[in-house]
C-alpha cells in the first residue's frame, strides 16, 4: 500500500505505549483504522480499551511510539471536527441543570467562532443528531431526568452534532438496558451505512454485534487478536477456549462472530 | 425625606449604579463555579483579596487595583492547585484562605490605618464610593458580563465534561483559568457592594435560588442574573429607607434578601422535583405482557382529574392508587 493512502487513513498508531502516573498500561501497540471501519475493542476488564481509546483523542500522551490521525501527527492535530467522542458516561451530572438541546449543542463547539451565535446550519446539525438518536421529543428536558441509557445516547447525539468522519466511543453499552442498547445499534447502523468510521469499547456487543467488521480484542495492555470477527473466529462460541481457555473472562466476547456466519460474507 | 429626593442624591446614584452592574456580574461567574462544584471558590478569593486591600491601604495606591491583582494571582493559584487534582487540594485551599486573611490584617495594621478602614472592604459600603471607583466598577463588571454570556457555549461545555470539550479541540485550560480571573475580578468588583467576606453569597445564592424550577443553564443564567440585580437592587433600597430609623448596613441587606429568596424559593423546587419524580413515566419495555391481574372490585372511576397520580407507561396510564397502579381495561382495571 502507498505511505500517502497509508498516512490518510483516520488512525495509525505505531509502536505505542502509556503509562498512567509512570506504570506503563499499554505497550506495543500497532492498529490502523481504515475508513470506514466499524470496530470493536474487546477484552476483559483493566485490559486497556478505554486507555487506548483515550490515547487515541490525545486525552492520554503517548509515552513512546507515534498517533497519527486523518494523516497529521497528533501534535500537530488541528481539525477536531472530525473526530467524535462519546466518554463514558459521568455519574451524577453537573451542578447547574442543563437540557439536552444544551448538551448536544456542545458537539458544534469544534466548528464555531468565538462570540458568534449559532448558524442556520448549527441548529440543523443538532436538531439531526436529536432526530438520529430519537431523542428529538426530550429535547427541552433536563439532562437529568433521563434514564442512564437515554443520557447515553444524548452523549452520542452530541458527538454527531460535530458531523465527524470518525467515532470514538467509551463503553456505550455499559449499564444500557436492552431496549436501548438496541435503539444505540440502530442509530451506529445508519451512521456505519454513511460511510462513517467507527471505534467502539464495549464488554459485551449484545445487539451491536451484526454490525461490526473488524474486533480487536485486547489483554494486558496488549492487542491479542485483530481482525473480521468471522476469519479470525470462524467456529461459533467455542473458539475463544484456543487461546484463553484459562481466562473466563474471554468467553463471552466470541458470540459476536455468529451472527455475522448468517451473512456468510 | 421621599424617594424622588433620595434617588436624586449622587452618592445614592452611584450606589444603584454599582448595585445593577454588580448584581448582573457576580451571578454570572458564579453559575459557573456553581456548575464545577466550586461555590466556595468566590470565598477563598474573597479572603486573598483581603490581602490586595491592605496592600493598597500599605502603598498608597488605590486598594481596588491592588485586589484585583492579588485576587486575580490568588484565583490562578487555585485553579492551578485545583488542575493538579492532589488529593489534599481543598486543604492546600484553605491555607491560601486563612493566609490571605491573616496577611490582610497584618498588613493592614503595617500600614496603621485602623481596623474602621479594612472593614469597609470586609462588609462593603457601597454608599460612600466615588466617581472613579463607580466607572472602574461598572467597567469590570461589563467584561465580566460580556465574557460570561459571550463565551457561554465554551465555558459551558468546558465545565459540563472537560474530556469532551479538550477532545473538541478547546483549550480547556485556558478557559479554566479565564473563569478563575472572572471570578477574581468580580469578587473585586462586588468588594465595595457587599464585601469581601460576604461575595461568594452574590455569587452563589442567586445560582441556587435559579435553579430551583429550571432546567436548562441557560435559563439559569439569565435567571441567576436577575436575581443578583433584584437582590443588590432591593437590599440597598431596604437599607437606605429603613436607615432613617435604624443603622442598617447595605451590604448584610443585600446578601440577607438574596437568601431570602432562596428561602421562598425553596419549596416550590422541592415541590416540582418531587412531582416529577412521581409523574416520571414507568418504564415500559417490548417484552410479552406480564399476567393479566384484575384490581379488586373499583368502585372509583380513573380519570384525568379523579385526584390519583397519572403516570403514561408505555402506550397506556396507570393510575397510582394505595401504592398499586391501575390501568384501564375495558369495563374493569388492571393491577400493572
Amino acid at each position: 500500500m502507498p505511505v500517502s493512502q497509508e498516512s490518510a487513513q483516520p488512525v495509525v498508531l505505531t509502536e505505542g505505549a502509556v503509562a498512567i502516573d509512570g506504570r506503563p498500561v499499554l505497550r506495543g501497540l500497532d492498529l490502523t483504522v481504515r475508513t470506514g471501519d466499524f470496530l470493536a475493542l474487546m477484552g476483559p476488564n483493566g485490559s486497556g480499551k478505554s486507555t487506548l481509546v483515550r490515547a487515541l483523542t490525545g486525552l492520554l500522551p503517548l509515552t513512546t511510539g507515534s498517533l497519527e490521525l486523518f494523516g497529521t501527527p497528533i501534535d500537530d492535530f488541528e481539525d477536531w471536527s472530525r473526530v467524535g467522542y462519546v466518554p463514558q458516561r459521568a455519574g451524577a451530572g453537573s451542578g447547574v441543570p442543563a437540557s439536552v438541546w444544551e448538551i448536544v449543542a456542545a458537539g458544534r463547539l469544534g466548528r464555531r467562532k468565538l462570540f458568534r451565535p449559532l448558524s442556520r446550519a448549527d441548529r440543523v446539525a443538532i436538531d439531526d443528531a436529536l432526530d438520529v438518536v430519537g431523542l428529538a421529543h426530550r429535547a427541552k428536558d433536563g439532562i437529568a431526568r433521563l434514564s442512564g441509557g437515554q443520557q447515553q445516547r444524548v452523549l452520542i447525539a452530541r458527538a454527531l452534532a460535530g458531523e465527524p468522519e470518525m467515532l470514538l466511543l467509551d463503553e456505550p453499552t455499559a449499564g444500557v438496558d436492552i431496549v436501548n442498547q438496541r435503539a444505540l445499534a440502530a442509530t451506529l447502523q445508519e451512521l456505519g451505512s454513511r460511510g462513517s468510521t467507527i471505534v467502539l469499547v464495549a464488554h459485551e456487543l449484545g445487539p451491536l454485534a451484526p454490525l461490526v467488521s473488524r474486533a480487536v480484542v485486547m489483554r494486558d495492555g496488549r492487542i491479542v487478536q485483530d481482525g473480521a470477527p468471522l476469519a479470525d473466529h470462524g467456529l461459533p462460541h467455542d473458539h475463544a477456549h484456543h487461546d484463553h481457555a484459562h481466562d473466563p473472562m474471554t468467553g463471552h466476547e466470541i458470540r459476536l462472530s455468529s451472527p455475522l456466519d448468517q451473512e456468510a460474507r | 425625606m421621599s424617594p424622588v429626593e433620595l434617588f436624586s442624591l449622587p452618592f445614592m446614584q452611584r450606589a444603584l449604579l454599582a448595585a445593577i452592574f454588580t448584581g448582573l456580574a457576580a451571578p454570572a461567574v458564579g453559575t459557573y463555579l456553581v456548575q464545577r462544584r466550586l461555590a466556595l471558590m468566590g470565598d477563598g478569593i474573597g479572603h486573598v483579596a483581603v490581602t490586595g486591600v491592605a496592600l493598597g491601604l500599605l502603598t498608597g495606591t488605590s486598594p481596588t487595583w491592588t485586589a484585583v491583582v492579588v485576587a486575580v494571582l490568588g484565583a490562578v493559584a487555585i485553579e492551578v492547585i485545583r488542575e493538579r487534582g492532589s488529593t489534599n487540594g481543598d486543604v492546600a485551599l484553605a491555607l491560601l484562605f486563612y493566609g490571605g486573611l491573616a496577611g490582610g490584617v497584618l498588613v493592614t495594621g503595617l500600614a496603621g490605618t485602623g481596623a474602621a478602614r479594612l472593614q469597609t472592604f470586609l462588609f462593603g459600603s457601597i454608599t460612600t464610593i466615588d466617581v472613579t471607583d463607580v466607572i472602574v466598577t461598572m467597567a469590570l463588571a461589563a467584561v465580566v458580563v460580556v465574557t460570561c454570556v459571550g463565551l457561554a457555549p465554551q465555558l459551558f461545555a468546558v465545565a459540563q465534561d472537560q474530556d469532551f470539550a479538550r477532545v473538541a479541540g478547546l483549550r480547556v485550560r485556558y478557559y479554566n483559568v479565564l473563569v478563575a480571573v472572572l471570578a477574581a475580578v468580580s469578587v473585586t468588583v462586588a468588594m465595595r457592594t457587599v464585601g469581601l467576606l460576604l461575595v461568594s453569597a452574590l455569587m452563589v445564592v442567586p445560582v441556587a435560588t435559579a435553579q430551583q424550577v429550571t432546567r436548562s443553564f441557560r435559563t439559569t443564567l439569565t435567571a441567576a442574573m436577575g436575581l443578583g440585580v433584584a437582590a443588590s437592587l432591593g437590599g440597598l433600597l431596604i437599607s437606605a429607607f429603613a436607615s432613617f430609623k435604624a443603622n442598617v448596613a447595605p451590604g448584610p441587606t443585600i446578601v440577607l434578601l438574596a437568601l431570602a429568596g432562596f428561602v421562598i424559593t425553596w419549596p416550590v423546587g422541592a415541590w416540582l422535583r418531587r412531582r416529577q419524580r412521581l409523574t416520571a413515566p414507568f418504564p415500559a419495555d417490548d417484552l410479552p405482557p406480564l399476567d393479566h391481574v384484575d384490581t379488586e372490585a373499583h368502585p372509583h372511576e380513573h380519570g384525568p382529574d379523579c385526584g390519583h397520580v397519572a403516570v403514561k407507561h408505555g402506550d397506556h396510564v396507570d393510575y397510582v392508587h394505595d401504592g398499586h397502579r391501575h390501568a384501564g381495561h375495558g369495563e374493569h382495571y388492571d393491577e400493572h
